[in-house]
């Protein structure tokens, strides 16, 4: 076939398959562009809690992110948040609470609530799943905490407890009781979170929970279960769960992978991407940029067999950072980005060692790129390296996402943030 | 075995496993059974503990090698591969049925009955004959088998006139089994496509790939039919012939299962390897140069198309659907699931029957849904498990697109 690539297939290739690159996919397939993502593997996104951190310590806990943000963005100029205005981070919020199907989320970026974690932690949070929303602890009352025998990666005697007392260090006392309730294990001797939330979309099944839920619930208490309930339909087996429990449910994320809301939130993306005509590439990868007289004019793709360059007018950069393999560093500490070979912003083999405590700050955390004001990667002289690629996502460099509890905020509005940038070009 | 390279990058993908469990999430058959713990447990868990002793979990027969944990890994860990190797490992210590053996040699099949087609379809049709089938050899009783078409397709093509076109592009036909034996009609279309399109079309020598062999774990053999197909192949592909595949899951053990899986490694394979396209791709990849021809007449029908497992193993994404997106008047539904359940031939066995049928039932149930004219597929295994399941007629996309061309 051709070596040089013919006109182009798609408008926009992007690059990458978690939050920053569904959203962008989507908002770009939905404006009728014709939208290629190439994606290794299935997105980081499954993994997720499925709950959108805008800001939750900076460094001390943050109650409202919109107000936090203006005065961090100040204080942090190589953040991805300070190309971010608040309005385009309001903008994005409210996309995404509109493209989630019946997934239905709720809250703003104006205030965090508090979730309990599977260890029973309080965690901020802005904008979460509707059916995790009632686990909020700033109006929390008495709670049952509800996990089940055959399910090991949640423990409601260790959630209850610790919800307990780190909210007694808060000074408002939650009081919390475990219950386990039996499921039939059909034999095995553990399930994970999908397989349960799998049988939760079975009528009988989840009848049998409401039924022992109606046991051990005692009135004035709310019901924290597990984030199992229910996989393509969780908002119809949340319901349903509470109203035959007859008292409010929430779900609590489990922490050990694969996320269930994680999986809900990646799956509803993907199909309005499939459904606004986009193409997903599964299981290729990007190799290069496809340049033509220095300008970029394609990406090389690589498939089963052979390395393909593939034309396209944009592309939006989406691969996330160090922990999912957009940015890359060698035995020698040397820092690259591996899809398009661009410049990446990292500290110097002799500052990327080992930081002096284990759970202590690290250069390398904010490893990634530098962008422009409209999040084209920049080089060493501040000037983008090419016109046409946007990147989003963990792959831009500067924020230290784990600790600031950042990562779905930087995500949502740079993905959203990249496509409008394109969308005006494409007029 | 264990000296060629690349042999080793797989087994070794096995250490970037961070244990996320997508590639559980993905699994179709460990959704619906738990007779297979999923592809993580018995893929990069369960290898380290394979060595030179005994096989360490019968459950690995239960994958069905659809693929997809390694599409859906992130972390570019080659499970299915893994899985399908250790698997070969346990058949060969536990023994082979000689079901196996026979369902993987569609030569065999091809040979024997195509001389007896009425004869042939007649006892594939009979329920006692199929009930005697599954008691003594376990294909079970109604699993989706093809009918012979009596006359191969080779026998077709060896009577056609030389082609008249004056096309510049010169295009291998790799037709496979199914085409020859079942489905020559299919072949027949195929090539009036190509030329209709520019395409100067020869018929390579060519024999079974090996693929259902490799699936069922008896690599020895399968490495020599596929370099039996290889050495017939090669010499077009060194002039330059692009070698065009009709068989999806075929192609695909050109492209990268014979040397991923089987581990065959020589220079004839790698060139023939990158060669070879899905005949989808080589056409949509000659639209984006221009040079498709679109005088597509009026399609006025509505179809679903469902892209099967190993067409997506080509990490080409869904090209069928932008050839039938420029077909006037056809409206195309895209079915979002990965797998049809039979994977070649794992649906045919009499204890796996029921899971097949179970992974293919939201494909079933959405082809229902969309009440469809035709239901599009690149697969043969696949179409026949479709019609199975749905009563729905399937075809290939070529044959949308030469009803489109209006050629006869």
């Amino acid at each position: 076939m051709s070596e040089q690539p013919g006109p182009a297939a798609a408008d926009v290739i992007v690059l990458g398959a978690g939050m920053a690159g569904l959203v962008a996919a989507v908002r770009l397939a939905e404006a009728g562009l014709r939208v290629v993502t190439v994606a290794k593997g299935y997105g980081s996104l499954r993994l997720a809690p499925a709950t959108i951190d805008i800001l939750g310590y900076a460094p001390g806990r943050v109650d409202s992110p919109a107000q936090a943000l203006p005065g961090f963005a100040a204080a942090h100029p190589e953040h991805p948040y300070a190309l971010i205005s608040p309005a385009v981070l309001a903008d994005s919020v409210q996309w995404l609470k509109e493209h989630v199907g019946t997934y239905a989320y709720a809250g703003d970026s104006s205030v965090n609530m508090l979730l309990p974690t599977a260890l029973g932690v309080p965690r901020p949070s802005a904008v979460v799943p509707e059916t995790m929303a009632g686990g909020d602890v700033r109006s929390l009352g008495p709670v049952l905490i509800a996990g089940f025998g055959v399910l090991k990666d949640f423990h409601p005697a260790l959630a209850a407890e610790n919800l307990q007392a780190a909210t007694a260090a808060y000074g408002r006392t939650i009081e919390a009781r475990p219950v386990l309730l039996n499921v039939p294990a059909d034999g095995q001797a553990d399930v994970g979170a999908l397989a349960l939330a799998r049988r939760f979309e079975d009528a009988a099944f989840r009848g049998g929970v409401a039924a022992e839920l109606r046991q051990a619930v005692r009135d004035e208490e709310a019901v924290g279960l597990p984030a199992v309930l229910g996989m393509d339909q969780a908002r119809s087996v949340w319901t349903e769960l509470q109203q035959a429990a007859g008292r409010p449910v929430f779900e609590i994320p489990t922490a050990v992978p694969p996320s269930v809301p994680g999986m809900r939130l990646a799956r509803a993306l993907q199909d309005r991407l499939r459904r606004a005509g986009g193409r997903v590439m599964l299981g290729a990868e990007a190799t290069g940029p496809e340049l033509r007289d220095g300008k970029l004019a394609g990406v090389r793709i690589r498939s089963a067999a052979r390395v393909t360059p593939r034309a396209c007018r944009w592309v939006v950069l989406a691969t996330g950072g160090l922990a999912s393999g957009g940015i890359e560093v060698d035995v020698s500490g040397t820092v690259s980005e591996r899809a398009l070979a661009l410049p990446v912003q990292a500290p110097g083999p002799d500052q990327a060692g080992f930081g002096p405590g284990y759970l202590g700050d690290h250069p390398m955390e904010t490893a990634g790129l530098r962008v422009d004001g409209s999040l084209r990667p920049v080089g060493p002289d501040g000037e983008p390296v090419y016109e046409n690629v946007y990147a989003a996502g963990a792959v831009i460099g500067g924020a230290r996402p784990w600790r600031e509890k950042s990562g779905d905020g930087i995500s949502l509005s740079t993905g959203y943030l990249a496509a409008e940038a394109i969308l005006k070009e494409a007029g | 075995m264990t000296a060629e390279p690349e042999f080793d990058l797989i087994r070794d993908s096995l250490d970037h496993c961070v244990k996320c469990t997508i590639c559980e999430s993905a699994c179709p058959v460990a959704a619906v059974t738990p007779l297979f713990p999923g592809p993580k447990y018995v893929g990069p868990q369960a290898e380290r503990f394979r060595g030179a002793g005994p096989s360490v979990d019968a459950s690995l027969d239960y994958c069905s090698s659809c693929g997809i944990c390694t599409l859906a890994c992130p972390q570019g860990v080659h499970v299915a591969e893994i899985n399908s190797r250790a698997r070969a490992v346990m058949k060969q210590q536990k023994g082979m049925p000689l079901r196996d053996q026979l369902i993987a040699r569609p030569p065999l099949q091809g040979k024997l009955g195509t001389p007896v087609a009425p004869l042939a379809n007649f006892v594939l049709s009979n329920r006692f004959a199929r009930l005697v089938a599954e008691k003594t050899l376990g294909i079970h009783r109604n699993a989706p088998v093809p009918r012979f078409a009596g006359r191969t397709f080779r026998s077709w093509a060896r009577r056609q006139p030389a082609p008249a076109t004056t096309g510049t592009r010169r295009v291998a036909y790799f037709h496979g089994c199914s085409t020859n034996y079942f489905e020559p009609g299919l072949g027949r279309k195929a090539v009036a496509v190509l030329a209709h399109n520019g395409c100067r079309v020869v018929l390579p020598r060519q024999e079974c790939c090996g693929l259902p062999l490799q699936s069922n774990g008896i690599f020895d053999a399968a490495r020599s039919y596929v370099r039996r197909l290889v050495a017939g192949l090669v010499p077009y592909a060194r002039q330059g012939y692009t070698i065009v595949a009709t068989s999806t899951s075929c192609g695909l053990m050109l492209k990268r299962e014979a040397i991923e899986i089987l581990g065959v490694e020589d220079d004839d394979l790698r060139v023939v390897s990158g060669q070879t396209y899905d005949i989808c791709e080589f056409l949509a990849e000659l639209h984006q140069a221009g040079e498709l021809k679109t005088d597509f007449r009026p399609v006025p029908l509505t179809v679903t198309y469902h892209a099967p497992c190993q067409q997506q193993g080509h990490n080409i994404g869904k090209p069928a659907l932008d050839l039938l997106g420029l077909i006037p008047g056809l409206t195309v539904i895209e079915l979002d699931r990965t797998c049809c359940g039979i994977a070649g031939t794992y649906g045919l066995k009499r204890e796996k029957y029921d899971i097949a049928m179970q992974v293919g039932s939201g494909l079933f149930g959405d082809i229902r849904a969309a009440q469809p004219d035709l239901a599009v597929c690149d697969s043969e295994t696949c179409r026949w498990q479709i019609t199975h399941g749905t009563g729905w007629t399937s075809v290939h996309p070529v044959e949308v697109l030469y009803r489109a061309y209006g050629l006869s």
